[in-house]
């Protein structure tokens, strides 16, 4: 066996309950021996369901999942050499402590001579040594998180999964159990598989973290790669604080934003639409003259080790930490340097839609029906010389034929008035750009809107979104260009 | 004034529900044939109860079909709502449907509808006692399954995975984790089973043999006859009765108690 | 794959059985003889029978009157015992509704005898006051299950409910009507479905009271007796449509509760 084989591989993994509520599509990871790994995402993101398929609770609807090679996916979970700590422990209310560590081994019919001994040093490696007699109901929460923990490390898995298991925990004792599960980590030499809600959480523990969102992986990486590269906008918002501007390459690694050219070292071609990433604690506030932009402070807060500073600069509000405070209303120059400026392409897959035509007159247009709703079209937005004729001269039939319909997020609107907009939805995220939110809205048939908004919605927010219908670009799809 | 009030009230519906009972219960040791004759002390009752064939062995064979009864009830019902619990939603839904129909049904109907299906349908003999310990266990089984339901919905639903983790096969990890959580429920169900077959009266006439008696059915048919020796000795077992469940619960929920506090 | 999702489920299916032989079916067979007559043969007569003659029909109105009056006397007598109980200042609550609930486990008709020693000597004849001694007789039967969801229901109700309508101006007496009593409906609903049914079936009752008037009960007491299936099943059937109506109507109640507790919550 090489040393660093991957343990667990998972290959297409598909996940659907009932037959239609996709939890994940197509899911692949792999994860070598070892190696503490951090599912991380929002609460509802897949993280727990993947989890649970590779400890066996649930089984993927098509797709591998491999042990050292060999497929597991089906194999029930107790014949699987992974253990796992659950997220509310789940220890046996009726067995005291020592049978509750003693539970597998007692299956696996080991002696139990042996047993005591497996027992004895897995309370040990937990700091509860003596506590064998105990019943469960005496014991703390961060006891029985223990206890949890001895349980399962006393088999001696492969594979040790822990879901969320210090969400219940206070702060102080989740901070100390970060460091003893990193520690256990090292002298148990076993793989881990963490699942967190928690940024800082993972950040502090894992050697390699996947961010997860709506059952995609995000991003896979170290925690500084997540946190200093974050591949996407998902990821910059959802790791720390970032400022977010919309922004141009204009020239080679130049980029312009917040109303000024900035060096940097990303570089994409010339014309690109990009979002600027800039962590609050990477901006420098000066008065030298050497700041590429001018501001005037909004406010200051006193946050313990440092200052949050809100400027405007322009239309634009900037978040910074700064180590010294300022006075409102101040005017100051703002320095970023090249380096910490982390530039990510413009998404241009987001904002497309299918659609048909279904009917097509003289007065009304051509009338194209997308998932959630349908409208009437001029000829020329969708076929530019206005001419339904082929090359050949002849008149095409249009009806039954498909479109792709995409927009800018900049151009649509949110309203409360259901009847206002287009199509109706749920906003399921949202971030802060510059001058503006980026909202994605949900509609009943899961389809996703990506919406540009000055006002602030809160997630949840049931919303209609207005989409001015001459704005749209319509093209006729030819089959290709699959990603929809 | 309020609490003075609240505490009247309290006693005088105490008083209602307790004075006939406690009254009788006096009376029993008189050899007294009616309520407000003064008569001194005496066991009679007593002995005519325990001595008197017909009377020992309508209470012995009422307590020997509850206890069957019960057993049956307890062992469908607990099974049952385990089942019902993991099965799907349709299934469960459907499961509670039925279960609710002896709940909320009038005994007499459960009673008439069990003697039609059994006996008039299938003309199965009364004399096999197979109509009435049916009857009662359909009667008491859906009380077992409402009160087993509730414990396995309290239960951390990761118990269950945590025994497969640990490497138990499904039914292990169903009888060393998931019974012991439930047995708090599945008593209170088998208590609850006993007293409803103790208690029953409709089911048991319609279905029983001509030749047995429940507690309930004889003393209905003794309050039509005129046996004063008859009508005493059952003042005798209404105060044993009394004084049992008294007992019984006193320390069942002594017993509750003090498992709630080693609990906390 | 299969044998990861064994046995749980797999366990529902002898209670399923047991219930469908011993529960559904004889419904079944009892709509089966109300529809058909002694040679049977499809009919309706038992059901014209039933609703065309006025003594049939003076019989449910008796039973509609006698369960009215127990159901609003137990309601009477328990609402304020559940309200002290669940929301007075007395210490041990769980051995004082142990007390009012542990009638219940002693068997009935012994109950029922005792209570009517003490009216035998009270009143001399029993059979002088039919009506009242019936009443009487089945809310001493019936309170204990009119006590327990009540009290149930009341301790449900969040004390800090209570304490916000103090705090926003409401008199002692407001909190009640305003606040208490509309909280505690399905309680009420709940025990009243426990008391209503029961006591216009409980026919032994009447008979151990010499109340000779029919209730619905009685009918089916007494056509048990002269072998008649088909008009008994016919009065089941009526009974069963009550039921029906009822847990329908009143489980539309605690439903709709939830669903308004839920919306709150949001």
């Amino acid at each position: 066996m090489k040393k660093n084989q991957n343990l667990i591989e998972l290959r297409h993994i598909k996940k659907c309950y009932d037959g239609n509520t996709i939890v994940t599509e197509d899911f692949n990871l792999e994860i070598k021996k070892g190696e503490f790994v951090t599912f991380l995402g929002p609460s509802g993101c897949g993280k727990t369901t993947i989890l649970r398929m590779i400890g066996g609770f649930e089984l993927p609807t098509s797709g591998e999942i491999l042990l050292n090679g060999e497929d597991i996916s089906v194999l029930p979970p107790n014949k699987r050499p992974i253990n796992t700590v659950f997220q509310k422990y789940a220890l046996f209310p009726h067995l005291n402590v020592y049978d509750n560590v003693a539970f597998g081994l007692k299956l696996k019919k080991i002696p139990k001579r042996e047993q005591d001994e497996k027992v004895r040093h897995a309370l040990e490696i937990v700091d509860l040594e003596g506590f064998e007699k105990r019943s469960i109901q005496t014991l703390s929460g961060g006891q029985q998180q223990r206890i949890a923990i001895a349980r399962a490390i006393v088999n001696e898995p492969e594979l040790l999964l822990l879901d969320e298991p210090l969400s219940a925990l206070d702060y102080k004792m989740r901070k100390e159990m970060q460091l003893e599960l990193k520690n256990m980590h090292k002298k148990l030499g076993i793989t881990f598989i963490f699942v967190t809600h928690d940024q800082e959480e993972a950040l502090t523990m894992s050697d390699k973290i996947v961010v997860m969102a709506d059952g995609e992986i995000q991003q896979v990486g170290t925690p500084e790669e997540i946190y200093n590269e974050p591949s996407n906008l998902f990821v910059a918002d959802f790791i720390g604080e970032s400022n977010i501007f919309k922004g141009r390459m204009m020239d080679k690694r130049k980029a312009s934003f917040c109303g000024a050219v900035f060096d940097c070292v990303d570089d994409y071609e010339v014309g690109t639409i990009v979002d600027a990433v800039i962590r609050p604690e990477d901006i420098e506030i000066t008065t030298s003259g050497r700041g590429q932009i001018q501001g005037k402070i909004l406010s200051s807060d006193f946050k313990g080790t440092f200052y949050i500073v809100l400027v405007r600069s322009g239309k634009n509000e900037i978040e910074i930490h700064s180590l010294k405070n300022y006075q409102p209303d101040t005017v100051v120059e703002l320095y970023i340097a090249p380096d910490l400026i982390h530039l990510i392409p413009y998404d241009s897959s987001i904002n497309h839609y299918e659609g048909v035509i279904t009917a097509y007159s003289e007065e009304k247009g051509v009338h194209v029906e997308f998932t959630d709703f349908g409208w009437d079209v001029k000829v020329e937005q969708i076929f530019p010389n206005g001419k339904l004729i082929n090359k050949n001269g002849q008149p095409i039939t249009i009806e039954g034929l498909k479109v792709e319909a995409s927009f800018q997020p900049s151009i649509a609107q949110l309203s409360d008035d259901a009847q206002a907009g287009v199509v109706q939805g749920r906003i399921i995220s949202f971030l802060y750009v510059g001058d503006h939110y980026r909202y994605t809205v949900r509609s009943k048939s899961e389809e996703d809107y990506v919406v540009d908004d000055e006002y602030l919605w809160n997630q949840e927010d049931f919303v209609s979104i207005l989409i001015p219908k001459e704005k749209v670009t319509y093209r006729v799809w030819d089959g290709k260009n699959k990603k929809l | 004034m309020k609490k003075v009030f609240s505490l009247f009230w309290i006693y005088l519906v105490l008083l209602f529900l307790y004075a006939p009972i406690l009254i009788l219960t006096v009376y029993s040791f008189t050899d007294a044939t009616m309520i407000g004759q003064i008569r001194g002390f005496s066991l009679h009752n007593y002995i005519t109860l325990f001595t008197t064939p017909e009377l020992l062995q309508m209470i012995f064979g009422t307590c020997l079909l509850a206890l069957v009864v019960a057993l049956l009830s307890t062992l469908l019902g607990t099974v049952g709502a385990i089942g019902a619990f993991y099965s799907k939603k349709s299934t469960r839904s459907v499961i509670e449907l039925a279960n609710q129909i002896p709940v909320v049904n009038a005994d007499v109907v459960t009673g008439f509808s069990t003697c039609i299906l059994m006996i008039a349908f299938f003309r199965i003999r009364k004399e096999t006692y197979f109509p009435l310990v049916i009857g009662q266990t359909a009667l008491c089984a859906p009380f077992v399954y409402l009160s087993v339901l509730p414990r396995l919905k309290q239960m951390d639903h990761q118990l269950y995975e945590a025994a497969l983790d640990l490497g138990c096969t499904p039914s292990q990890a169903l009888i060393k984790v998931i019974l012991p959580q439930i047995v708090p429920g599945i008593l209170s169900g088998f208590m609850t089973a006993i007293t409803l077959s103790l208690d029953d009266y409709f089911i048991a006439t319609y279905t029983k043999p001509a030749t047995f008696d429940t507690i309930s059915t004889y003393v209905v048919n003794a309050t039509r006859g005129s046996q004063t020796e008859i009508k005493t000795a059952l003042w005798a077992l209404s105060a044993i009765i009394f004084v049992v469940v008294t007992l019984a619960v006193v320390g069942m929920n002594y017993s509750s108690e003090k498992s709630e506090g080693k609990n906390r | 794959m299969k044998k990861n999702v064994f046995s749980r489920r797999q366990l529902a299916v002898p209670y399923a059985i047991f219930l469908f032989l011993f529960v559904i079916i004889p419904l079944f067979v009892l709509i089966y003889f109300g529809f058909t007559d002694e040679n049977g043969r499809i009919s309706f007569a038992n059901f014209l029978h039933f609703f065309g003659s006025g003594k049939t029909i003076g019989t449910l109105l008796y039973s509609i009157v006698i369960a009215l009056c127990t159901t609003i006397f137990c309601l009477i007598l328990a609402y304020p015992v559940a309200f002290f109980l669940a929301k007075g200042n007395f210490g041990r609550k769980q051995v004082w509704i142990m007390l009012f609930v542990l009638p219940m486990w002693i068997n009935f008709t012994l109950r029922i005898t005792a209570l009517k020693e003490i009216l035998t000597v009270l009143e001399g004849n029993l059979a002088y006051h039919p009506f009242f001694n019936t009443v009487l007789c089945m809310v001493y039967d019936f309170l204990p299950f009119m006590i327990l969801p009540l009290y149930q229901a009341l301790c449900k109700l969040d004390n800090s409910l209570i304490e916000a309508a103090l705090d926003l101006g409401a008199s002692e007496f407001q909190v009640f009507y305003k606040v208490v009593f509309p909280l505690s409906i399905p309680g009420i609903i709940s025990g009243v479905t426990m008391v209503f049914l029961p006591s216009m079936t409980n026919y032994v009752v009447l008979d151990m009271v010499y109340n000779s008037t029919y209730i619905m009960g009685s009918l089916i007491g007494s056509y048990f007796s002269s072998y008649d299936w088909n008009n008994g099943s016919v009065i089941s059937v009526i009974l069963l449509l009550m039921i029906c109506a009822v847990t329908l109507l009143s489980e539309r109640f605690t439903k709709q509760e939830q669903i308004e507790k839920k919306s709150v919550l949001k």
